[in-house]
This record gives C-alpha cells, sequence and structure tokens, in this order.
C-alpha cells in the first residue's frame, strides 16, 4: 500500500492554491506586507495620535520645526504633528478610495453581467454608454463634478466610482463572456436554473478573479486622483489632513522646509506602490495558466 | 549492428513546488534503423516524458535527468550542448505533437513555416531550392504545393496534422518521435493520415516511436511495442509478442480487457478496478500491485525486474516464477 | 406499439454565419423507446452534438418537432419545460469543462436538487447526495473536493451524479468517454449500462467510436453533415452496413489486427465538405466511390428491411 492513502490527492481549495502562488511573488508580499501596515495604521489613527490635539489643533509655538524625537516628522505651518497628520491621513485616502471603488465595481459589475449575458443590443447600448464614460479622463471627471457640483467628499466618491465603473463593467463583461459558453453553465441550463442564478452563482464566482485585480490597480490609481485633486485645491479642503491637501498647504515651503512636502509624497508613493505590486502579484496568481 | 537509438536505465525526476514526482525510473528501450516501437500507456504513465527527454526539452528548472543514458547513433544525448542539440532537433530527430491546432504558428503562412525548418539547418540554400524543397514536401503528404501561402486556420484538423508531418520530415530526419499524432483527428482522417505516415517512413527509411493509447493504431503501424505504467516499462516486444503472444502482464491483459472489442460479444467491459498511482507518491514494491488481481505479498515488498524470454520482456514476479518452473 | 420515449420529426438546427446559413441538423428524424439506447455516430461536423443540445432545447430548434412522451416540447412554455427538464438530462463531453470549477463535488451534485426544489431539508439534501455519489462510485471522502483535484473518470462520475439528481428517464449522452483513458473508459461504460438496467433508463448515445457505440446501443443512426444516412439495429448495422460512409467508419477502425501491417486499407479521400449552404443532393456524393447521376437528387432515408433505413439511392436500389 502506498505511504499516503490513496485518496484525495491535495485537499487544496482554489483559494490556498492562489495564496500559495501569492506567496511565492516576493514583490507582491512585499506591496501586501505594506498595504496591511497602512491599513493598521488608518484602523488605529485615534489611539496613535488623538485628532484635535495633534492633528488639526494649532500650536504657534511648535510651528515649522524640522523631524525631532518629539515630532518625528516634524511640524507644519501651525504647529500641527506631521506624523500625526500623515496617520489620520491614511485613514481619508483609504477611505475615500475604498468606497468609491465598492460602488464602481457594484454599479459596473452589474451593467457588465447584464451586457454580458445577455448580449445583443442591450450589450451594445450598455457598452456605447460605458465608452462614453471611458472617453472622459478620471481627473476631467472629478474635476467638474467637483466644480458643478461642489467640493465635498460625496461628490469626490461620486466623481471616482463614475470614472472606474466602466473599466469594471467592461472586466466583468469579458469575464462573463469567456465563461457563460463553458460546458457547465449548459449543464446549469439543462437543469432549468434560473438566468439569475446562472449569473450569481456559475458566473460572477468565476469571473471575480480579474476584478480583484482591476480593483486593486484601481485604488492604486484613485488614490493618487485623489491626491492630485486635492493638491490643486480642488478635493479634499484643510484642515483635513488628506495628503494632498498637506502638498497643497506646504508647496510654498518647499525650500525651508521640505520635509512638508516629502512625507505626504512618500506616503502617495508608497500607498499607490504597494497596490499596484500587489494587483500585478494577484493577477499573476489567478492566472491558472502559469505554471512553475 | 548497432541500434540507432539506445535508452539505458533513464530515470527522470519532475521537482515541482509540492513534491518529487518520479517521471521515469530505469526505463530501458532500443530502436532499430527502419523500426517503428510502439510506445503505449495511458496519461501519466511517461510516454511524453520519454519523448521530451530525448529531444532535450525536459523543462528546464524542474525536469532533472537523474541517471542513464540517451544513445543516439553511439552519441549521448544527455552529455550534448544546447547548441548540438539544436542542430540535431529538425534534422536528425523530430517530433510531433498531439495537436495540430497548437503546433502551428497561426499568423506565419504554411510554406514559410516549413522553410523556417529547412533553413535552420541548412542556412546556406539558395531561396530557390528551399522553395523548391517545401513544395516536395507538400506535394508527400498530400498537400496542393499552390496552398503553401494559406494560413494554418485555413486548413482542417487533419490537413494541419499533415503540415505539422511534413515540417518533421522536411528535413528526412533518421528519427521520427510522434506523440499521439492523430488522437484528436477524426477516424477517417486517422487512417488517411496513418496511411501516409506509413507511406512516407517506408520511402524514406525513417526509423520511428509512436506514442499513443490506441492498441489498434499500434498493432496495424508497429513492429515492436512497449507498454508502460507508472514511469516504467513493464512489457516490451515484437508486434507478434503482444498481440498473439499468450503471456501478458497483468496491466497488459487489463487494457485489452477494457477495450470494446468489435468482435466480441461481451455484455460486460472487464476494466482493471483503480486508477494510476500518483506517481509523487508510489506504492511500495511493483508499482500496478494495487489493482492486479493476482497480486502476491512478494509483489507489494518488491520491485519486479524485467524478464526476458526471447523477444518478449516482462516486469512480473509471476512471469519470474514460470521461467524457474 | 407504445409511444416512443422521444421522437424527433425533421428536426432543423441553422446557425446564421458571415458566409451563409450553417445546416447543423437537417432533417433529423429518430426514435428512442423506453430502455433503449440509441447511438448516434458521425465525425466532427456531422452535428451529433447540436443534435444532443437541440433535442433537449439547449439550443432551440429552427424547424420540426421533438415529442417527448408524444407531447412536443418545441411548443412548452417556461414552466412546462422546466418540468420537462428533470425527466430529461445531460451528460457532457468534457469531465474539466462541465464542472464548475468553484464549487466543491457535494455542491454540484446539489445543484439540480436545489433548482428542482426535490428537497425539503439540509437534511434529506445530504442523503440524496450520498446515495447518489454510491450510485455512481465516488467515495463519500470526495463530498467536499474540488473538481481541479480529481482525475477525468472522477470528474464524468460526478457528471453523472448530476445528471441522475432529478431522476431523469432520458439522458443524452454527450461523448461521455472520449476524454478518458481506455481502462476509464470501461468503468464508466459499465456504470452507465448497470444504471440503465437499474433504472430503466433511455440513452441518446453521442459518439465517434464505433466500437464504443456497438456495446452500448440497441439501435445506431449514422450522421453525416447534419442528416441521417443510416438507421438501424446495432447487430443488423454491423452485419450489414450499407451506406459508403458507414462502410468507410467501419473500416477505419483500428482494430487490433497486426496483419493489417504495411497493407493498405481503403481510405475515403478528400474532407468533408462545409455545412453551410450545402449543395442539394447527397452530401457524401464528393467522396463517395460510387457516386453517380442519381446522387444529385436529394436523398431521403428509405427502408431498406425491417428496422433499417439508408439514405442512399444506390444502396436502397441495390436491396429493392
Amino acid at each position: 500500500m502506498s505511504a499516503k492513502e490513496n485518496s484525495v490527492i491535495r485537499k487544496r481549495s482554489q483559494l490556498s492554491l492562489i495564496w500559495h502562488r501569492l506567496r511565492r511573488n516576493r514583490l507582491a508580499m512585499l506591496g501586501l506586507a505594506l498595504m496591511s501596515a497602512i491599513l493598521l495604521l488608518a484602523v488605529f489613527a485615534d489611539v496613535i495620535a488623538d485628532y484635535d490635539t495633534k492633528v488639526v489643533g494649532m500650536n504657534m509655538a511648535e510651528r515649522l520645526q524640522t523631524p525631532s524625537a518629539k515630532h518625528w516628522f516634524g511640524t507644519d505651518g501651525y504647529g500641527r504633528d506631521v506624523f500625526a497628520r500623515i496617520i489620520h491621513g491614511s485613514r481619508l485616502s483609504l477611505s475615500l478610495s475604498i468606497i468609491s471603488m465598492l460602488i464602481a465595481v457594484a454599479v459596473g459589475s452589474m451593467i457588465g453581467a447584464i451586457s454580458g449575458y445577455f448580449g445583443g443590443r442591450v450589450d451594445d447600448v450598455l457598452m456605447r454608454l460605458m465608452d462614453m464614460l471611458l472617453a472622459i479622463p478620471p481627473m476631467l471627471m472629478s474635476i467638474s463634478i467637483v466644480a458643478a457640483l461642489g467640493r465635498s467628499m460625496s461628490n469626490l466618491m461620486l466623481a471616482l466610482a463614475l470614472a472606474y465603473m466602466p473599466v469594471f463593467a467592461r472586466v466583468i463583461r469579458s469575464s462573463i463572456l469567456s465563461v457563460k459558453d463553458q460546458e457547465f453553465v449548459e449543464a446549469a441550463r439543462a437543469c432549468g436554473t434560473s438566468d439569475a442564478r446562472i449569473i450569481l452563482r456559475h458566473i460572477i464566482p468565476n469571473a471575480v478573479g480579474p476584478i480583484i485585480v482591476q480593483a486593486t490597480l484601481a485604488m492604486g490609481s484613485s488614490i493618487l486622483t485623489i491626491s492630485s485633486l486635492s493638491f490643486m485645491g480642488m478635493g479634499i479642503q484643510p484642515p483635513q489632513p488628506e495628503w494632498g491637501t498637506m502638498l497643497y498647504e506646504g508647496r510654498d515651503l518647499i525650500r525651508t522646509s521640505p520635509y512638508l512636502v516629502i512625507f505626504p509624497g512618500a506616503a502617495i508613493a508608497v500607498s499607490v506602490l504597494s497596490l499596484n505590486l500587489l494587483g500585478d502579484g494577484l493577477r499573476d496568481a489567478l492566472d491558472p495558466r502559469l505554471k512553475n | 549492428m548497432g541500434n540507432l537509438l539506445d535508452i539505458r536505465h533513464l530515470t527522470v525526476v519532475y521537482h515541482t513546488e509540492e513534491d518529487e514526482v518520479h517521471a521515469l525510473s530505469d526505463v530501458s528501450f532500443s530502436l532499430q534503423k527502419g523500426e517503428t516501437l510502439g510506445l503505449v500507456g495511458e496519461t501519466g504513465a511517461g510516454k511524453t516524458t520519454t519523448a521530451l527527454a530525448i529531444m532535450g526539452l525536459l523543462p528546464r528548472r524542474v525536469g532533472e535527468v537523474q541517471s542513464g543514458e540517451i544513445l543516439f547513433e553511439g552519441r549521448d544525448l544527455l552529455r550534448c550542448s544546447d547548441a548540438d542539440m539544436r542542430a540535431i532537433r529538425g534534422a536528425s530527430i523530430s517530433m510531433i505533437f498531439q495537436d495540430p491546432m497548437t503546433s502551428l504558428n497561426p499568423t506565419i503562412r504554411i510554406g514559410d513555416q516549413i522553410a523556417e525548418s529547412i533553413r535552420q539547418h541548412q542556412p546556406d540554400m539558395k531561396r530557390a531550392d528551399v522553395e523548391r524543397r517545401v513544395d516536395e514536401i507538400l506535394e508527400m503528404v498530400g498537400i496542393p504545393a499552390a496552398r503553401k501561402r494559406e494560413y494554418p486556420h485555413q486548413f482542417s484538423g487533419g490537413m494541419k496534422q499533415r503540415v505539422v508531418i511534413a515540417i518533421a520530415l522536411a528535413l528526412e530526419p533518421q528519427l521520427l518521435i510522434a506523440d499521439e499524432p492523430t488522437t484528436a483527428l477524426d477516424v477517417t482522417i486517422q487512417a488517411q493520415v496513418l496511411q501516409m505516415m506509413g507511406d512516407l517512413q517506408r520511402q524514406l527509411g525513417t526509423s520511428t516511436i509512436l506514442i499513443t493509447h490506441d492498441l489498434g493504431v499500434v498493432s496495424q503501424t508497429c513492429d515492436r511495442v512497449a507498454v508502460m505504467y507508472a514511469g516504467e516499462i513493464v512489457e516490451v516486444g515484437t508486434a507478434e509478442d503482444i498481440f498473439l503472444g499468450k503471456t501478458h502482464h497483468p496491466y497488459t491483459t487489463g487494457l485489452f480487457g477494457s477495450l470494446p472489442d468489435l468482435n466480441r460479444e461481451t455484455r460486460r467491459l472487464s476494466p482493471i478496478d483503480g486508477l494510476m498511482p500518483d506517481p509523487a507518491d508510489l506504492p511500495t514494491g511493483c508499482r500496478f500491485n494495487p489493482r492486479c488481481p493476482h497480486c502476491t505479498a512478494l509483489c507489494r515488498e518488491c520491485e519486479p525486474e524485467l524478464t526476458a524470454r526471447g523477444s518478449h520482456a516482462i516486469r512480473c514476479h509471476l512471469m519470474g516464477k514460470e521461467e524457474r518452473a | 406499439m407504445s409511444t416512443p420515449l422521444l421522437e424527433t420529426r425533421d428536426l432543423k438546427k441553422y446557425f446564421k454565419t458571415p458566409a451563409g446559413m450553417l445546416h447543423a441538423v437537417d432533417g433529423v428524424s429518430l426514435t428512442i423507446g423506453e430502455g433503449e439506447t440509441l447511438g448516434v455516430v458521425g465525425e466532427s461536423g456531422c452535428g451529433k452534438s447540436t443534435l444532443g443540445r437541440t433535442v433537449l432545447r439547449l439550443l432551440e430548434p429552427t424547424a420540426g418537432q421533438v415529442l417527448y412522451r408524444g407531447e412536443d416540447i418545441t411548443t412548452f412554455d417556461k414552466r412546462r419545460m422546466f418540468a420537462a427538464r428533470q425527466e430529461m438530462q445531460m451528460i457532457f463531453q468534457d469531465p474539466y469543462a462541465s464542472l464548475n470549477p468553484r464549487l466543491s463535488v457535494s455542491e454540484i451534485i446539489a445543484e439540480p436538487l436545489i433548482v428542482g426544489k426535490l428537497c425539503r431539508n439540509a437534511h434529506e439534501m445530504n442523503e440524496r447526495i450520498g446515495e447518489l455519489m454510491e450510485t455512481v462510485g465516488l467515495a463519500p471522502r470526495f463530498a467536499h473536493s474540488y473538481p481541479h483535484e480529481l482525475d477525468g473518470g472522477r470528474r464524468q462520475r460526478i457528471g453523472i451524479a448530476r445528471a441522475l439528481a432529478t431522476n431523469p428517464r432520458f439522458i443524452v449522452c454527450d461523448e461521455p468517454v472520449s476524454a478518458l483513458d481506455v481502462s476509464i473508459q470501461a468503468q464508466i461504460l459499465n456504470l452507465l449500462m448497470d444504471l440503465q438496467e437499474d433504472k430503466g433508463l433511455s440513452y441518446m448515445f453521442i459518439t465517434h467510436d464505433l466500437s464504443v457505440v456497438k456495446h452500448i446501443s440497441s439501435h445506431i443512426a449514422v450522421m453525416y453533415l447534419g442528416q441521417c444516412v443510416e438507421y438501424a439495429g446495432t447487430k443488423e448495422l454491423f452485419a450489414n452496413p450499407l451506406h459508403p460512409y458507414t462502410r468507410a467508419l467501419l473500416a477505419a477502425i483500428p482494430v487490433i489486427d497486426i496483419t493489417r501491417r504495411g497493407k493498405r486499407i481503403e481510405t475515403i479521400q478528400g474532407e468533408v465538405t462545409s455545412p453551410i449552404e450545402p449543395a442539394p443532393g447527397c452530401r457524401f456524393a464528393p467522396r463517395c466511390a460510387y457516386a453517380t447521376e442519381a446522387c444529385r437528387q436529394e436523398q431521403r432515408l428509405r427502408q431498406v428491411s425491417e428496422g433499417h433505413w439508408v439514405a442512399c439511392c444506390r444502396a436502397a436500389g441495390e436491396e429493392a
């Protein structure tokens, strides 16, 4: 008899296989680690640095101090601790991008699913609508909406969701197109399964991979968009500690206090980079064709 | 008279992230000039690994030849450099793969694909000569030369396989390895293609290793047959030995029993119970013992050797016993 | 003569392509009796898979009727079709593509039970799944495995269990063993035959392998380019094949016969002609060694003896 019982070869679900493939990609792991750190900081921001005193509380006596033991990243023009602001800023950036991505994924997927599954004229009409949205650069879209509707966080989220929705619609649509002709979908139809159940139970779970990849990458891109808008004064307004807003506030003092710009800039770069690394790693891990 | 190809004690292991897969264990067989050897077995038996090992095409990081020799015209292919192997592939040893749909580059015309193979090995040949050779080969495989400017998608499956065969035989290699060349084709097209391959082999004197799971095809085309199971050769002999002989390895007997024979009137087939073992987790003793109806204690402990009786060799303790009796 | 379980009458399925109308199934009339197996044999492009799917209305017929227990299911509305589907199931060819990779074995088998609302509670469902797994020879320990962890033979058993879940009377088997190794093929074929005996199932067994179909079928229909060119009881077809294509098909089967080495066998020349806008008359004529002027006429299935039909003027003429 064989050493191991002649039983199930390897009891690994798809998920653990994917995890294992991801684990071997060192850059992706770095991205994951960085992103996790940022997330932790965002969650525990209040514990690490009290909002009222450190972040928005002005303390003119301590203004424009270079980084020291007391203020790790120094203080800004109003005496606020830069480190504390960066940490709270992560909350803003992350929550904004996560929420807008969720909206974009939800709405975009629904549109893409209907489009891909039913095809024909429905598909044509929906996709042309998406094309129209895609034709407008996210930045421009956001500026227009903010200019028209006002500078609030919800408008910002709306703008981002609109900008990225077509991407998800396309991704889900192509996944569905590739999955819907597979035999297991036919088998479901042979049992009399309803269209809705086929889409939800059979097609979407198999199309989820590309969505996750896109969502991760889009998050990075949206953080950049938010920061850029804030830097231009069109996004989050001071005294909120959004990174781009901090850049906006510090831009006049670059020569004398460069750290005011370096740290927020680095925060943006690290966030976006980690999301990109993670997204790329996920794409590789989810691709079933990539072997050893 | 030396053999064209001599494989001795070839052992190949695949190192995957999870396991050590014992793809081939101590495989030995030989091929003479002009002979056709059928390499029979089911999925996972190691037939394709053997072919890839001969061609030097085992996956680089993963596949390792742990021991053995592959002697081609007296030269050990395993000791050859990459450059040497490239010179050998196509010109001396050629391979045809199973799926004609993916063996051809869809963006290059058929004629150019054949020409590429020729020019690779005979870079000094004049353009006109190359073209003439391409025409010749196409006619040989039954494709009008006028079609050489067409793309693969314009050909049917059977035609594509003919093109693949044409490319393989363009330089008249001494050895052709055909890995399930007709499995993906319809049975009437398969008959055509096998017929053509047979004609060509006789015409050019090519020796062939035909890898297949189809015993019918083997009986009609091969001079000698080797049966593989779980990375080993369990039986080898001439076609007469295998198809007309009375004694066989139990796996071979099982294979015959699994086939729905047109001539027999049985109600139920007699399949072999169970499955081929996981090559990462092989049973102790004889690899077939979990499925063998004649399994004894000895079979579970000791790995049997190939016992030969003339041209017919069988790897089974029971056969060995008969010899001594 | 009792009503046949399944009957097709002049069934047609055409597809629109940029090059013209593709006649995938072109006027096929067949019957399958209760407990019988009809083998549908042909090579790629003959329309047998399309026929199987059209019979179950997985593809909507372009014309013609499909009578299940005497009722034309092509006219059924959604509700009646849903009920009919519980009795008519399908086993697919590709054991890899026919199972949802994200669902476990028990989830896959549970699907038809859930959709058909066949079990009242989870306990009943688990029992039924266990029962089905046992019927097809799947060990209980595989209940939570995923398709990619199992070999082709076991996957195909899952497909069979799924097809049996609703207690169907009729199953279309679309090349169920073609993708499997020889020894596994035999196991699955035995299983299908045992199930037929135990449950009184009727099969439409689609395959390109004549040797397999001889074993399992009571009747055989040979298809070529969307049409049925010969139909007979299994024994009769093998003993007395009349259509030139049937004969070529039989001759081409690589039987174990070492005397054939080095000999030329009669192969049909050429390739299958296009099913798009086919020319009138016999579709096999371009490749037929015996083609004459008469073959330009539209060929119909003509009865040449009890239960034996051929669509060939020459073959039918000879017997007459």
